[in-house]
């Protein structure tokens, strides 16, 4: 008995400690990458353009690419996530093996490898979509849109990061209570009037907080963009949507493996690093924060 | 929330439309991203209107873009193989043009501590190889050679491995670094370390003094011996283009060629052509 | 009196139908979308492997001598070589990737012989997940256990979305942080000689598989009915007894779920292992030396090689080997561990 009562409260200790230590070193990292760049982040680094070979300067055309890439991958990514979740929430029909297949695909997709999205972003829309658009639409030997580019980056991102939507928006249409879907039909609507008016309204925090989630997790992917997209140098920013663009994640990479100087730069890889996590950081706070107000109001 | 995709939408449509100016796009070999980028962005400065596009990757990612149309000027650090060039052909129905712009002395980095002072060819090659593992057999102290080497995509690695190893394959030890700076910045911190790279990298590492053979006299990778041929692994480096260069491009290579372009080419630690 | 109703209910009615219908058909061919990618994926990825199991006879010119045009004056002197003295790295009739050389022990992709071995970057991968799960999972399972069983609401509160934030960290930070801090430190307390090693990839992996364990063992630990525990409680068991034999036993297919998607994970991982594990394609089992792991080598090589060569055939092969493996483990996380837990619920 005696031993018991050790046992019991060794594994108290042992798994609060497992608790302390990730939480350790969560901060532990923040802090090593803040102050490590702490030195170079100034107004300057935020709004400035690299010079001298990437060696001094600032980040601003990574950190417009990385917006861009997550502007133009929400476009595509959260419709589709939104609608497959009202399809497998509202439409389908929970026990048929269509449904269980389409969910099935769900979570597969989840799993993938990023590293295999990029491989995909360059068999299917550079070497397939790409080459054929320019068989179509450029002049023979020109090739425009069978290279990789921000758009098709966007697009192998937006594939990439569909569950995340979907599982974010189901979770909250499963808050909103039968008696509303029920009281809509009851009124005379139809589904999709019920649907529209009542129970996307009603779930648009879920959207909201899959649409966050989904900017973060793009923001931070380098390896689905390693071949579809990212660029080690521009000097310009994206103007068209066939332009290559520089990315905070790919930035990071390239500095701390293929810089000119990787001592030198150490600092700008720390500060760009801080950036980056700042971003995702802020984001999954704000998606985290909105849920959970929103869980408080389900339950009051 | 409809308003807001709509303003995404027609965000992205005006961004799609919006046009800029006339863009060359370099790309290539890692041991020249140095010199290329301080040549574009000098370039820029002076001409304005042009907007030069430089990434790095290896020569062979060069190359393959050159092959695959993506890029209009390729930098490779290795001469374009046949099979290459037969793949352009095929495409493009040219040879491609190439056009020396610098030439680098391939040095042997090592760490500052280590002993050793001069390796001839036949002990790199052992070392690279596997068959020498350990430093006291090349005159070092006892320890283990902890072996850097680049990416199977950069021409450095592949004219070190035709010209040094003569054809055989690198020691599985090897720990391949994606980029020039990542070997010097290893070789660095570790004190038993050997690397291999462009001359123009060295900071905080020392190079070896190389022989042709085990009773020849060793060479530090200086300019003069570069020059009149007595350190035996230097190579040139090359543009690549698909065909004779024309308008901005043919602006652009002549530059680079003339006495301001070289001007750059020996700041950054390479040798001038001419 | 019965068409006119018939006429005014007709074009209301209609029109709705109309949207109701093409509402639902565009909401369910959308939603096919993720399964269609799920097909496009493999097909895709597939597409471009496929030169390996149907290889195409290979034409080089090896003849006729084939030699680029010149540009700019040719400098006067020819002291750098650059003949390639009869040994060339060109990609010769050796160049096929065949079973015997896909399962080699070699892993060099550029040479005259090129050998596109796979077993050392298999066994890299492996290397590296194995240790990412054995530092991971167990500290990702207690701190499960403690904020589902033993701590209190406010705690769990705060314990759970602090950790959910260590999942938003991008993999790349982890890899920087890897690189720089990681190996730096396990250097100093090991003493080892190569800085960059299996181990440190698997540390930093650990990172990125305790959010993802963690999540899954906590969601199957809380999916446990009350009544189970409460009926320990009531028959006098303590709290820390009531964890240990009555939920966690329950809850054992959820954790083996957990354990399997935290090896999918780790086993695709990409920006970790390329900047924190040296990248050597050894074949060996200590874990203090470099490995190359099959994500890693297509992030390294694939935007080098030249499209439609056989070495990119190989790299896309790779893809489709991570693909099926991941899809396997998630399978069997999906379909045996949930039909476990039904099982057991149901009491069976």
């Amino acid at each position: 008995m005696m031993n018991n009562k050790f046992l019991g409260k060794g594994i108290v200790i042992i798994s609060a400690l497992s608790v302390a230590a990730i939480i350790a070193s969560l901060i532990f990292i923040l802090f090593e990458i803040y102050s490590g760049g702490r030195d170079y982040l100034t107004w300057e680094f935020i709004t400035g353009y690299p010079k001298e070979g990437m060696t001094e300067g600032g980040i601003f055309p990574a950190i417009v690419g990385t917006v861009l890439l997550v502007l133009i991958m929400s476009v595509a990514c959260v419709p589709i996530g939104t609608i497959t979740a009202i399809y497998l929430n509202e439409y389908a029909n929970k026990k048929s093996i269509l449904t269980k297949i389409i969910r099935f695909g769900v979570n597969t997709l989840s799993g993938v490898p990023s590293i295999v999205f990029g491989l995909f972003g360059l068999g299917f829309f550079i070497q397939f979509v790409g080459t054929g658009m320019d068989k179509v639409f450029s002049e023979p030997g020109q090739l425009q849109w069978g290279q990789p580019n921000i758009l098709w980056a966007s697009m192998t991102m937006a594939f990439l990061t569909i569950p995340v939507v979907i599982v974010s928006v189901e979770e909250s249409l499963k808050t909103v209570p039968d008696d509303l879907r029920a009281g809509g039909l009851a009124l005379g609507a139809t589904k999709w009037q019920t649907i529209r008016k009542i129970i996307i309204p009603n779930s648009i925090n879920g959207i909201l907080t899959g649409t966050i989630l989904a900017i973060g997790r793009g923001a931070g992917e380098v390896a689905p963009i390693l071949f579809t997209g990212a660029a080690y140098f521009l000097p310009n920013l994206p103007g068209k949507l066939t332009d290559q663009f520089m990315n905070l994640g790919y930035h990071i990479y390239v500095m701390a493996t293929q810089s000119t100087d990787v001592e030198a730069t150490k600092g700008i890889q720390y500060a760009t690093a801080f950036v980056l996590l700042i971003c995702t950081f802020s984001l999954s706070f704000i998606a985290i924060f909105v849920r959970y107000r929103f869980r408080q109001k389900i339950k009051s | 929330m409809k308003k807001i995709i709509f303003a995404v939408v027609i965000m992205a449509a005006a961004f799609g439309f919006y046009m800029q100016s006339k863009v060359i796009t370099v790309k290539g070999s890692d041991t020249m991203v140095i010199v290329a980028q301080r040549w574009a962005e000098k370039y820029m400065s002076e001409k304005s209107g042009i907007t030069i596009q430089v990434t790095g990757g290896g020569s062979g990612t060069g190359i393959a873009a050159l092959i695959n149309g993506t890029t209009d000027i390729c930098n490779a650090s290795r001469p374009m193989k046949p099979s290459e060039r037969e793949k352009l052909k095929q495409r493009f129905n040219t040879l491609g043009v190439e056009v020396k712009v610098a030439k680098d002395g391939l040095s042997v980095y090592l760490n500052e501590v280590n002993q050793v002072k001069e390796l001839s060819l036949q002990q790199i090659k052992d070392i690279y190889t596997g068959k020498v593992t350990n430093w006291k057999e090349v005159g070092g102290k006892d320890s283990r050679i902890i072996v850097y080497g680049r990416e199977n995509s950069s021409g450095t690695y592949v004219y070190f491995k035709d010209n040094v190893l003569n054809g055989a394959d690198y020691t599985a030890t090897m720990q391949s670094l994606p980029g020039t700076a990542a070997v010097v910045n290893a070789v660095v911190k570790d004190k038993n370390a050997i690397g291999f790279g462009g001359a123009a990298y060295a900071k905080g590492i020392k190079f070896t003094a190389v022989k042709k053979d085990a009773n020849s006299p060793a060479f530090l990778p200086t300019e003069e011996n570069i020059k009149n041929g007595n350190y035996p692994i230097a190579r040139y480096l090359y543009l690549y283009l698909r065909n004779k260069p024309t308008g901005e491009i043919k602006e652009y290579v002549d530059w680079i060629l003339s006495k301001e372009g070289q001007e750059i080419v020996s700041k950054v630690g390479y040798f001038p052509v001419k | 009196m019965l068409t006119k109703k018939k006429n005014n209910g007709n074009s209301l009615k209609r029109k709705f139908r109309l949207s109701e219908f093409l509402a639902e058909y565009t909401i369910k061919s959308v939603s096919f979308i993720s399964l269609a990618v799920i097909v496009l994926i493999f097909v895709f990825v597939f597409r471009e492997a496929a030169p390996i199991f149907f290889p195409k006879e290979k034409k080089i010119n090896t003849e006729e001598f084939l030699q680029s045009e010149t540009y700019g004056e040719e400098p006067s002197d020819s002291s750098a070589s650059n003949s390639l003295e009869g040994y060339s790295s060109l990609n010769g009739s050796g160049d096929v990737a065949d079973f015997k050389n896909l399962t080699g022990k070699d892993w060099q992709p550029v040479g005259e012989n090129p050998k596109y071995g796979l077993i050392p970057i298999f066994i890299g991968s492996l290397k590296v997940t194995v240790i990412a799960i054995l530092f991971g999972a167990p500290i990702a399972i207690l701190a499960a256990i403690y904020s589902s069983l033993f701590a209190n609401k406010k705690l769990r509160e705060f314990i759970k979305p602090a950790i959910e934030l260590l999942a938003s960290f991008p993999s790349v930070v982890i890899g920087f942080f890897a690189l720089i801090t990681i190996a730096t430190i396990i250097q100093n307390i090991f003493g080892v000689s190569y800085r960059l090693n299996a181990f440190v990839g698997g540390v930093a992996m650990a990172l990125a598989v305790i959010p993802i364990v963690y999540t899954v063992t906590e969601d199957s630990l809380t999916a446990i009915p009350k009544y189970m525990s409460e009926a320990s409680l009531a028959l006098g068991a303590t709290r820390w007894q009531t964890a240990l034999f009555v939920v966690m036993p329950a809850a054992t297919p959820g954790i083996f779920a957990a354990l399997l998607l935290g090896f999918g994970r780790a086993f695709g991982e990409t920006m970790i292992v390329l900047m924190a594990t040296g990248n050597a394609p050894l074949t060996s089992f200590s874990i203090f030396e470099p490995v190359r792991t099959m994500s890693a080598t297509v992030g390294a090589e694939m935007a080098e090689v030249v499209f439609g060569d056989t070495h990119y055939t190989v790299l896309f092969f790779i893809g489709v080997l991570l693909f099926i493996i991941t899809f396997i483990i998630n399978a069997i996380a999906e379909f045996y561990v949930r039909a476990r837990l039904m099982k057991r619920f149901r009491g069976e």
